[in-house]
């Protein structure tokens, strides 16, 4: 079976880059570019969703199906 | 599907003011979920806040909102709520908003146990104003107005509301953010006055004054103080120490203030 990968969606607009979600994504899925995160690591995105609930700022957003 | 923010908040206001890694931000989103936990119905649901970064949560929320006077949200959300007992209303603010000017009015509200919420978010400082101390920022800590140190001792906002008589109390990190939106749910559905305190950070004048290097550092320190109610019961005194409890810490049935009111209402009518 294949796996279906989440879908993660940066609003680099909103993004402060706090490094929150960065730092506290389990399996460093995520990384800063420049003054914004970006997705290093799809496929090891496990979708626990704690990068989205700890973004202050509404600029990260994780769809599981 | 991710969760849907964007349909509680006002159009057009985002990103919001707070700094890059405040934890308001965070609070914020704990209480769009409970909201949307709950189903409030927005047109019969209040926020109202005092003044400062945290005071300003309101604005962005697309219900009945009030942005107050500093300290004053218990005040004006007690009118609100008098006056339209129905209303589901939710007061905001910091620590020096809520425990410095509006303390007496936090501990009346609490005293009556009026039917309402109130959310504080204690980042230990003065935020907005460049980070003079709060009655909150512990002793030995680093304010623009302590700079040699803080000799006070600070507040324990969740046993000063106990002390008051807030029926019912929790207290939250900013760092364990799935659990804020369960606290403000079981907050808002207690019949009575509710107090949940959020620990919260302010990097910009707080961290860098303490030696935070980092946000990461204050959300680290707020995850390892952090030690939820149950969890306590089996840890020693020792082991408490410096240890701060979360979760629901106090909760009891005790007659709301709208309700005495509008007997009492009734009773003077009878007496014409
Ligand atoms: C009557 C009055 N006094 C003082 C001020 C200045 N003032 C604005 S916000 C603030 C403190 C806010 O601190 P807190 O409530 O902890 O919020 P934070 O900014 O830390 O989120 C003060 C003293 C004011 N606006 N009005
Ligand atoms: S959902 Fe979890 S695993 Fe996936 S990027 Fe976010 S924090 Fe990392
Ligand atoms: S937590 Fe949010 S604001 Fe901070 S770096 Fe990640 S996406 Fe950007
Ligand atoms: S000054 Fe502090 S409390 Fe105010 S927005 Fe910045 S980090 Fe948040
Ligand atoms: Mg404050």
């Amino acid at each position: 079976m294949e796996k279906t990968l989440p879908k993660i969606e940066i609003i680099e607009k909103y993004c402060k880059g706090c490094h929150i979600c960065v730092e506290f994504c389990p399996t460093k899925v995520l990384e800063m570019k420049g003054f914004v995160v970006a997705v290093k690591n799809l496929e090891a995105c496990i979708k626990c969703m704690q990068c989205e609930l700890r973004c202050p700022d509404f600029a990260i957003k994780v769809s599981a199906e | 599907m991710a969760f849907d923010y964007e349909k509680y908040l006002r159009p057009g206001k985002l990103p919001h003011i707070w700094c890059p890694g405040c934890g308001h931000g965070i609070v914020m989103k704990g209480l769009i979920r409970a909201m949307d936990t709950l189903k409030l119905d927005m047109k019969n649901t209040a926020i109202v806040s005092g003044i400062g970064c945290a005071s300003r949560l309101p604005g962005y929320i697309d219900c009945c909102t009030l942005h107050t006077a500093h300290g004053r949200a218990a005040a004006f959300a007690t009118g609100v709520k008098m006056a339209k007992p129905e209303m589901n209303v939710i007061l905001c603010g910091g620590d020096g908003d809520g425990t410095a000017i509006g303390g007496n009015h936090f501990i009346h509200a609490c005293r009556r146990n009026i039917d309402m919420t109130y959310i504080i978010m204690n980042n230990y400082i003065y935020g907005m104003t460049g980070g003079q101390f709060s009655p909150c920022t512990p002793t030995g800590h680093k304010a623009s107005t302590t700079p040699y140190g803080n000799p006070d001792p600070g507040f324990d906002i969740a046993k000063l509301a106990i002390g008051a008589g807030a029926t019912f109390v929790a207290r939250g990190t900013a760092f364990h953010a799935n659990q804020i939106d369960k606290l403000i749910v079981e907050a808002i559905q207690h019949k009575g006055f509710s107090v949940v305190e959020i620990l919260d950070d302010c990097p910009t004048t707080y961290g860098r004054r303490n030696k935070y290097k980092s946000v990461i550092e204050m959300m680290n320190r707020l995850k390892e103080v952090a030690v939820p109610v149950k969890a306590a019961e089996k840890m020693t005194a020792e082991q408490l120490k410096g240890k701060v409890l979360t979760g629901v810490l106090y909760k009891e049935e005790k007659p709301e203030y709208t309700e005495e009111f509008a007997k009492v209402i009734e009773r003077a009518k009878a007496s014409k």
